[in-house]
């Protein structure tokens, strides 16, 4: 494994203000904050989120950081889980204007900055988008050309986040964006319309000769198969950063 | 005083005793898995655990002589650093003090390394006394390579990234050397207890 990002700020709690939240699909939305007092972080890190009931009651998650370290204002794009505790009243709850704890930013290997070069393979699986579009906000943000693969799984069109986002920038120099629609396709649809397997990572992704670097995230079925089909078809498993996330 | 959330209740659960639930931690009922690559796939007959470095003589065993050795089948809960617990879970493994049984070391610091080049750093204080173990069955079933199968680490009363998955051997240093969590800004002991989360906690 390679060597991590040193630490950075203290971690400690940070009380922001809610600007904006942006409807990104009917299942998840922006929530975006404020970030005077926020000390900065790397694409691909985390925060926690902690909220405080009346009587005193908390209950904290962790979310990724969908914005880039240079955005002017601090996003998450959190998916409403319908019986979860923390994402329905985010996703329902927060209005703008209304204070949120946020502590961070965590997490020092699932992080990239332009300097730490490429090839990049990006394979996001659902919402593990998240993390990998502040890598591709970080890139657009920096004028970078690095060679950037970047495969999205989708149950349906409607699902994907960002996809006006991902659309516009597909035209920038060495940006690749590829869709696969895992349960149901519009209507002439011709990208990939299966599960992620070790065929389409070999079309899509650079060759293993060029040792590009490869970020996984998704649920946690999705990241097991796409990284062994990864070390299946040749990458070394140092260059695989996985991040993955349960269904609670 | 944390600022009031507006519009949260919260769900708290009924069925839990918050007696055993650290401070930011919630309950799950599944078993989530996290780790920063892919999962090492080694085969049984090439499997040994070693312990090694500044240890008199050092030990190792095969996979069947692991297997042989003195084993328990314990009931503890677990603590994730991204805030879930699992409350009651049972293993069965190999104490760490039957394995340090014969070991004679000054060092007091213990690396433990894995398949695929994780590692974690613990205070041989923390490993001993009936705390640690090496765990190869989960719920009476063989442990799943996704949960650190054939065999890993268990340090229940720290974050379970200490709880090192498909762990190969302890290596016994002189000083406290971090290892790959704990040099990515997670806390160098991880007590759940006492939220030490990140390394500024």
């Amino acid at each position: 494994m390679e060597r991590l990002t040193p630490p950075g700020a203290p971690i400690v709690w940070h009380e922001l203000t809610v600007l904006e939240l942006v409807e990104e699909t009917a299942h998840a939305k922006t929530i975006v904050l404020d970030r005077s007092g926020w000390p900065g972080h790397v694409a691909g890190q985390h925060l926690d989120v902690r909220l405080t009931a009346e009587d005193g009651y908390q209950a904290e998650r962790s979310y990724s950081i969908a914005s880039a370290p240079e955005d002017e204002r601090l996003e998450l794009t959190v998916e409403r889980i319908d019986d979860g505790e923390v994402s329905p009243y985010l996703a329902d709850e927060l209005r703008s204007g209304d204070r949120l704890e946020v502590r961070g930013p965590v997490g020092g290997h699932f992080t990239w900055r332009v300097e730490d070069g490429g090839p990049l393979l990006l394979v996001a699986g659902g919402s593990g988008l998240v993390p990998l579009m502040a890598m591709i906000r970080h890139r657009a943000a920096r004028r970078a050309t690095i060679d950037t693969r970047l495969l999205a799984s989708s149950r349906t069109w409607d699902d994907l986040l960002y996809r006006d986002e991902l659309s516009r920038m597909s035209g920038e120099t060495g940006l690749t964006t590829q869709f696969t629609l895992t349960r149901a396709r519009p209507p002439g649809w011709s990208g990939f319309d299966r599960r992620v397997d070790a065929e389409m990572l070999t079309l899509v992704g650079p060759r293993v000769s060029e040792r590009p670097r490869i970020f996984v995230c998704g649920p946690t079925a999705f990241v097991e198969s796409v990284a062994d089909a990864l070390v299946g078809i040749g990458h070394p498993p140092g260059a695989i950063h996985a991040e993955r996330f349960g269904p609670s | 005083m944390a600022p009031i959330s507006r519009g949260f209740h919260g769900r708290r659960r009924d069925d839990v005793d918050p007696a055993r639930v650290p401070p930011g931690q919630y309950v799950v009922n599944d078993f989530p898995v996290l780790s920063a690559g892919p999962t090492p796939r080694t085969p049984l007959d090439q499997w040994s655990f070693a312990i090694g470095g500044e240890v008199g003589g050092e030990a190792s065993w095969t996979w069947e002589q692991f297997l042989a050795l003195p084993s328990e089948t314990f009931t503890v809960d677990i603590h994730c650093v991204t805030k879930w617990s699992k409350l009651g879970t049972h293993w069965t493994g190999v104490s760490i003090d039957t394995l340090l049984e014969g070991v004679e070391t000054e060092a007091g610091y213990v690396t433990a390394w894995s398949d695929g080049g994780y590692t974690t750093n613990l205070s041989l204080a923390d490993l001993t006394a009936g705390r640690a173990w090496v765990v190869y069955d989960f719920d009476g079933e063989p442990l799943e390579a996704e949960h650190g199968g054939p065999a890993r680490l268990l340090v229940p009363h720290l974050y379970f990234w200490k709880s090192a998955k498909w762990v190969r051997g302890l290596r016994f240093t002189a000083a406290d050397e971090p290892g790959f969590w704990e040099q990515a800004g997670y806390n160098n002991h991880g007590d759940p207890w006492k939220e030490e989360r990140y390394w500024s906690d």
